[in-house]
């Protein structure tokens, strides 16, 4: 059987280079590969191309590789809550493509997918459409959008096997499947690593052909971004 | 009276459709789940991946791997369902979500919608609202009239970057109920209090005064 267990994050980040292009799951702070962020932050990697729906908080997520300047471009949806990125992209340190939420999940998917490009009525008449191409489709317009590929994708699950299955748990899936699927060499970090063939296989959403390497994430900082509550 | 956020929300929450999904953006829009009408079955949806979204947590009870799409902390009600961004997506692009209420820095009379950014100052990024947009067949707008300027948001054509092309058809207001007709704004209710010249005078585009015109009840 395969196995796809490596030690820890520093084995598992291992081959990233200076402008390679990275995919990182999650949603705001919400199933983010810490463990691998913080390994990354730690590496002299610079100009990195990172694609992610956000852009973490200023001492948190990405915002750790923000801040030592390792990123050159940020792909995402929505950057707000991180004042350094703001910092950066004004300044033009940064460079920024904002894509629609939904045109950056297809576009993952797309690309794990093996379908080069697709339309999306998302973006149409908005800056978002530029100079790409637009078709009608049963009187309504789409515009032409491309898959994404990455050299790593960086995901995040709640329990995973050795063969690199994966379980995600509450609303931290989000871009995580997706980006595990896009990933030239994805690394998938968990909080509950088991041997293979303990996982309930009804139950995994993500199967392991889709990653390459696997570890237990030392620890789980899992900030809350917003906390809510309902006064009793 | 102009309405504070919650009766604008309150009023939304007519809306609401029994056996409908709905997708409530951040802001105004997510306070529409504290009015929804005892009689009325919706199962709300977050864009990050949930469908069957519940009120916040109890002190202590918060998780967090169980968000909304503002970021807050959530609960989940029995027959919830979780999924993935693609997934998410596929339901609001395929239009198997019933209503988005979505906020707004600007409304044009044809229905388009600037939501996401204002050059040079502030860019935030548009998030999922692009997407919601482009295919729901019906779109609430929940704003206030005016900006912090004093400006309507209401306008001929938007002067900020556009979210989505003709797709508001409606806009609830703290001053005013508006359609989106394809003649253009239809005032169609105003609040308690307010003045239908209150609202012309705060509205830079021309209004169809509704024949039965009527005030708000909350």
């Amino acid at each position: 059987m395969i196995n796809k267990t490596v030690a820890n994050a520093e084995e598992a980040i291992s081959g990233v280079k200076n402008n390679m292009t990275l995919m990182f799951g999650g949603f705001g702070l919400c199933g983010i590969a810490e463990n691998s962020i913080k390994a990354l932050s730690k590496k002299p990697i610079k100009g990195l191309t990172c694609i992610s729906n956000n852009a973490g908080i200023d001492d948190f997520g990405l915002g750790l590789l923000l801040k030592k300047r390792q990123i050159k471009k940020m792909i995402s949806s929505y950057v707000g809550e991180n004042a350094e990125f703001e910092r950066q992209m004004l300044s033009g340190e940064l460079d920024v493509e904002l894509i629609p939420q939904g045109t950056l999940a297809e576009r993952c998917r797309s690309g794990g997918a093996g379908i080069p490009a697709f339309f999306t009525p998302a973006g149409y008449g908005t800056e978002v459409q530029g100079d790409k191409e637009v078709r009608v489709f049963n009187k309504k317009k789409y515009i032409l959008e491309y898959a994404l590929n990455a050299d790593f994708a960086f995901v995040k699950a709640w329990k995973g096997d050795t063969l690199g299955n994966l379980i995600y748990k509450g609303t931290a899936r989000n871009f995580n499947p997706l980006m595990a699927m896009a990933g030239r060499l994805t690394v998938a970090e968990v909080e509950h690593l088991v041997p293979a063939g303990e996982l309930n296989l009804n139950q995994i959403h993500t199967p392991g052909i889709f990653v390459q390497r696997i570890f237990q994430g030392e620890f789980y900082e899992k900030r809350i971004e917003n906390k809510t509550i309902t006064k009793a | 009276m102009a309405l504070n956020k919650d009766q604008i929300a309150k009023r939304i929450a007519q809306e609401l459709v029994n056996n409908t999904y709905v997708n409530l953006g951040i802001g105004i829009p997510t306070l529409v789940a504290n009015h929804v009408p005892s009689d009325i079955n919706v199962e709300f949806q977050s864009e990050n991946g949930i469908l069957g979204m519940g009120p916040f947590p109890k002190e202590g009870k918060e998780d967090a791997d169980l968000i909304n799409a503002g970021k807050q902390t959530i609960t989940s009600l029995p027959g919830a369902v979780l999924f993935d961004s693609a997934m998410s997506f596929s339901m609001i692009r395929g239009n198997h979500i019933h209503l988005s209420v979505l906020g707004a820095m600007q409304v044009a009379e044809n229905g388009d919608i600037a939501n996401w950014k204002i050059p040079g100052k502030m860019v935030k990024g548009m998030g999922g609202a692009m997407d919601l947009v482009s295919s729901s067949n019906n779109i609430i707008v929940a704003m206030t009239h005016t900006n912090r300027q004093g400006q309507s948001k209401l306008l001929k054509r938007c002067t900020l970057p556009i979210t989505g092309v003709s797709c508001v058809k409606k806009i609830v207001t703290d001053l005013a109920v508006i359609e989106v007709t394809s003649k253009g704004f239809k005032l169609t209710e105003v609040a308690p209090g307010v003045s239908e010249d209150e609202i012309i005078n705060s509205t830079d585009a021309d209004l169809i005064i509704d024949k039965n015109l009527r005030t708000m009840v909350l």
